[in-house]
């Protein structure tokens, strides 16, 4: 295949205007299938999850997932949307393998939620609404594996399996309106809504909200208008575009193709697009017509979903606060900058933060401790830092730094000690005898001796050369194996010296 | 001695729980009689002869340890090949099924297994249940057992074809516009299609899914009425499934059989579907019937349905289009035959186009491209949605007929049972005679067809269809089993004792002798 043309991202946007729309479907997280009593679950072995109904065998019937109807309402609600008083499936018919009906059970004219808003906030600040015009529920198809052949393709294949594991799993299809006015942020427009999408469906617990696992997929509309023109320009369904940062590069890519393509004259044909991670490419999948004919028509099978309005209101008031709004508030409350806020939001430590302050930790050392030390030992091990240790663990560690039982060098040890399952933090302190010596006695002996054995030095101090006594305080603190506050030796190594009780040790009586 | 072959299943019940005859003879008869006259009926497409013995030796053996079973435990039973067993074949009458099995029991065949009555096999269909007459089955069709050169109905023909030719007392159908009710009619058998709803459609291979309803085949209505029992209610895998506390049916059939049972019943006759078109000989046995009902008391008007004569079209239209995507299934991928294209590349699509071309009959492919058609984009609001609209007027005139009348009652069919052939090349021809029983599926409302004669001019059985409120099956049963008993007074025997016998066998003989 040719590799297509592009032209200059900033030359695109002087000649033309992007126009985006976004499907994004989320797998919901339900313990059972959409239509049938088959588990839920990634990873099983191949067709284990399948029953009549999955299986679109003869004589199967689908039953509606309270739960999935439960997720898709509040799922809509946090879109905004209104809920339908009676919502409808609908069969939406097409042959291919990977549906074992050979139709779709979804909805069309009568979706569950309709009519929402999502309002994103770009790096810049800038506050981006995106109007939603549906939310709906659906049955997912199976999986699809392409054997022999080229990297798995269909092309050239000698075959393919089909895992039906999938098939059947609970869907919601959030479909935008066109968005305009996007300009030079549209890919950004992509890549934050759908992290918008992703953070409510997760803040929800409706879904897993894996993209990796396809828990999340979204398919990116792009169409480009010449400046000047009001009339909206072919679009290209760029199909399950599956990272944020693909959906970006995915946009991105389209606006330079399709410019480059119009700018030469050519036109834009409509039709899905599949995106090639690893080139950062799309190409042309199959063609696409707004008269594809699925011959819709109310699922017969089924009745009815008739929420009532009492239920609606319940589930309203189940909603979390829009995780904008709560990062907005945390981060005032908090205090911090936006590098220390935005740090803590990609490292995605906002619930184990908000946790161990809410466990009693001062914020900065919060933050400083996750983002740092806790992070820095699960990169190492990689892992994710809130498996290594709880909120309440580093809480009480901070609080034993704070009233002088740790110093930050005997508060790592600590850590280790915790994740190592040695305990709480005091259990380690108390089982590795790690705390910070607070008795001037100890000290005053350390110090003595130290002073006694650097004659020289106990004469620097003497002499007013007060930074001299740095090798002192060192040696004490060794002597001490670190178990002690440095500013206190300091202070007693300044107090001893000047003391007549200290006498540097007789020559000779070294051995 | 008593054939077993010839009793009602509410006498076998009766023999069988009072110790008079074990599951094992009763089934064994049945098995017997089958071997005899399947040759010239061909009502089933598969026989359990071991699984059935083995079956009946079970429930004999338990009923012999005292436990206590249900009233038709033991009792044999034929099930339509369009509902899953997971034990035999399921084929629906069609070549794309070919020798499946499917992994599972539909919930009605689980409920008579549960329930200990014997599967004696699956019976002959016209494919996926496309037909009035079972010529259209996959595997050749069914005899009528009163005249071997005649279509015994259908879709049902097989169910209905082994309860007249005593293969089996009791069978198990299915009617999506009149598969159960028209092979009762022209067979001289009892067929129920309860409220759509009252029955599981759980592993019924779906015809059109708004319309299908399972229901009983039986020689009396009280038979119908307990294998009813055992089917209906509610059952949580179909979701349209109705969740009501349903009445006994043979309570109310007994309910029937008690004198003055039909005193002030008022009984509407439906004017739309006794005109013309109706052969001589079932008019006049339904006029001769409502003049018996009248003399027992009943109040017999007519009432005009005037939406009934768009029935046929509308649900000629929605039959097709819930067919043409229910019947999408059927693509060789995971279960029944696969075919592979002649030549050309071996792509799903192409082996998907080459199975359901060789897998399906022409009647099937009329329909799945009558119903595509009717579902496109551009035409769905001029065919399913005015059709969906005439279905709500439908509903209406019965609404308003039944504000009238308790029970309305037809002919089952327009006329008796046709020869082979007569109607195959003329679709209208078969379609238009469904009109009396298409109503009742489009409007969601129980049926029973019951004997009511044979017609003068061909000494063929002819049906009475009467037709309740949904949710009012009970009425039927309880008027049933009164007409079935002032009839049957009135002619001084049952219908089917009239039928010619199929072998021989003799059937009734009785320490009388022969009636």
């Amino acid at each position: 295949m040719a590799k297509a043309e592009l032209m200059d991202y900033d030359k695109a946007l002087e000649l033309f205007e992007p126009v985006l729309g976004f499907e994004v479907h989320v797998e919901l997280n339900t313990k059972t299938k959409m239509f049938c009593g088959c588990a839920n679950e990634f990873g099983s072995g191949a067709n284990t999850n399948t029953c009549p109904t999955c299986l679109g065998l003869p004589g199967g019937l689908p039953q509606v997932n309270r739960q999935a109807i439960e997720s898709s309402i509040r799922l809509g609600l946090a879109l905004g949307c209104e809920i339908a008083e009676t919502s409808r499936f609908a069969r939406k018919n097409y042959f291919y393998p990977d549906t074992a009906k050979n139709f779709q059970t979804s909805q069309y004219d009568e979706p569950i939620a309709f009519n929402g808003q999502l309002t994103i906030e770009l790096e810049t600040g800038r506050l981006v609404t995106v109007d939603i015009e549906r939310a709906h529920m659906e049955d997912d198809a199976g999986k699809l594996t392409h054997m022999g052949g080229a990297a798995g393709r269909i092309q050239g294949a000698d075959y393919s399996l089909v895992d039906y594991n999938r098939g059947g799993v609970p869907l919601v299809e959030i479909v935008t309106q066109m968005i305009e006015g996007g300009e030079a942020d549209s890919p950004e427009i992509g890549k934050t809504y759908v992290a918008a999408i992703r953070e409510i469906v997760k803040a929800l617990g409706v879904s897993n909200a894996r993209m990796e696992e396809g828990n999340v997929r979204c398919d990116a509309n792009v169409s480009l208008r010449p400046r000047g023109s009001n009339i909206l320009g072919t679009r290209t369904e760029t199909k399950n575009v599956n990272s944020l940062r693909s959906v970006e590069r995915a946009v991105r890519y389209e606006i330079q193709r399709q410019a480059a393509l119009l700018h030469a004259g050519g036109t834009i044909t409509q039709e899905t697009r599949h995106w090639h991670e690893d080139t950062g490419t799309t190409s042309a999948g199959r063609p696409k017509s707004d008269a594809d004919d699925y011959r819709y028509f109310p699922e017969p099978d089924l009745v009815p979903v008739a929420p009532s309005r009492a239920w609606v209101e319940e589930l309203r008031a189940t909603l979390p606060e829009p995780p904008a709004a709560r990062r907005k508030r945390l981060q005032a409350d908090w205090g911090f900058v936006n590098l220390e806020f935005q740090d803590v939001v990609n490292s995605d430590l906002l619930d184990v933060l908000e946790a161990t302050i809410a466990a009693g930790a001062p914020a900065q050392a919060a933050r400083k401790w996750w983002t740092g030390e806790i992070a820095r030992l699960a990169n190492a091990a990689g892992v994710s830092a809130d498996s290594l240790v709880t909120p309440a663990q580093v809480a009480a560690l901070i609080e034993l730094i704070t009233d002088g039982t740790l110093t930050d060098r005997l508060a790592r040890q600590v850590l280790e000690g915790v994740i190592a399952g040695e305990g709480t933090p005091s259990e380690v302190v108390a089982s590795r005898g790690l705390a910070v010596v607070s008795d001037d006695g100890p000290l005053i002996a350390a110090i003595d001796e130290a002073l006694a054995s650097q004659p020289d030095v106990l004469a620097k101090i003497r002499d007013g050369k007060v930074q001299a006594a740095g090798a002192v305080i060192g040696a004490v603190m060794k002597a001490m194996r670190g178990q002690a506050d440095a500013a206190r030796v300091r202070e007693l190594v300044l107090e001893r010296a000047g003391s007549a009780a200290v006498e540097p040790a007789p020559s000779g009586s070294g051995e | 001695m008593t054939s077993l072959i010839n009793q009602t299943a509410a006498a076998l019940a009766g023999l069988l729980a009072d110790g008079s005859v074990s599951s094992v003879d009763v089934t064994r008869a049945h098995l017997d009689h089958i071997d005899a006259v399947e040759p010239d009926v061909h009502a089933f497409l598969h026989v359990a002869r071991d699984a059935a013995l083995a079956t009946a030796a079970r429930v004999d053996a338990r009923r012999a340890a005292g436990e206590k079973l249900g009233p038709l435990a033991g009792v044999p039973i034929a099930i339509k090949d369009v509902l899953a067993t997971h034990d035999m074949p399921t084929t629906s009458g069609s070549k794309i099924l070919e020798g499946w099995i499917p992994p599972y029991d539909a919930t009605v065949v689980r409920r008579i297994r549960d329930a200990d009555l014997i599967p004696l096999g699956k019976t002959n269909m016209d494919e996926f249940a496309m037909g009035s007459s079972t010529e259209h089955s996959a595997y050749g069709p069914t005899h009528n057992p009163w005249d071997l050169n005649r279509i015994p109905g259908g879709s049902g023909g097989g169910s209905a074809a082994a309860v007249a030719a005593f293969e089996a007392p009791l069978a198990l159908g299915s009617d999506t516009g009149g598969s159960i009710r028209q092979p009762a009619a022209v067979t001289g058998s009892v067929g129920v299609k309860p409220t759509y709803g009252g029955v599981s459609r759980y592993g019924a291979i779906a015809l059109a899914s708004s319309l299908d309803q399972v229901g009983p085949v039986t020689r009396t209505v009280l038979d119908a009425a307990l294998l009813h029992d055992v089917i209906g209610g509610h059952d949580p895998l179909d979701s349209t499934s109705l969740t009501d506390a349903w009445p006994s049916m043979t309570a109310a059939a007994q309910a029937g059989l008690a004198d003055g049972a039909l005193k002030g019943v008022r009984i509407g006759v439906i004017k739309e579907l006794n005109g013309a078109g109706f052969q001589a000989g079932v008019k006049q046995r339904f006029e001769e019937t409502l003049a018996l009902l009248s003399a027992a008391g009943a109040i017999v008007s007519e009432v005009s349905a005037p939406n009934f004569e768009y029935a046929v079209s509308a649900y000629y239209l929605i039959l097709p289009a819930e067919a043409s995507s229910n019947l999408a299934r059927f693509d060789s991928v995971r279960f029944g035959i696969r075919v592979n294209p002649e030549d050309g590349p071996l792509t799903s699509e192409r082996v998907m186009a080459a199975t359901r071309d060789a897998g399906f009959g022409d009647e099937v492919k009329r329909r799945i491209i009558l119903g595509t058609y009717a579902l496109s984009a551009g035409y769905y609001d001029a065919y399913y949605g005015s059709a969906q609209k005439v279905r709500t007027l439908i509903q209406r005139d019965f609404a308003a007929a039944f504000d009238k009348v308790d029970l309305l009652v037809s002919p089952t069919a327009p006329t008796t049972a046709f020869k082979f052939g007569e109607k195959t090349e003329d679709p209208m021809a078969m379609y238009l005679n469904d009109i009396t029983t298409i109503p009742a599926n489009l409007a969601g409302i129980p049926g029973m067809s019951l004997p009511m004669g044979l017609a003068p001019e061909d000494g063929l059985p002819v049906g009475l269809q009467v037709m309740a409120p949904a949710r009012a099956d009970a009425r039927l049963y309880t008027f049933g089993a009164a007409v079935e008993q002032l009839l049957e007074a009135h002619w001084g025997h049952t219908l089917l004792s009239q039928a010619p016998a199929l072998a021989n066998i003799e059937m009734f003989a009785t320490e009388g002798g022969a009636v």
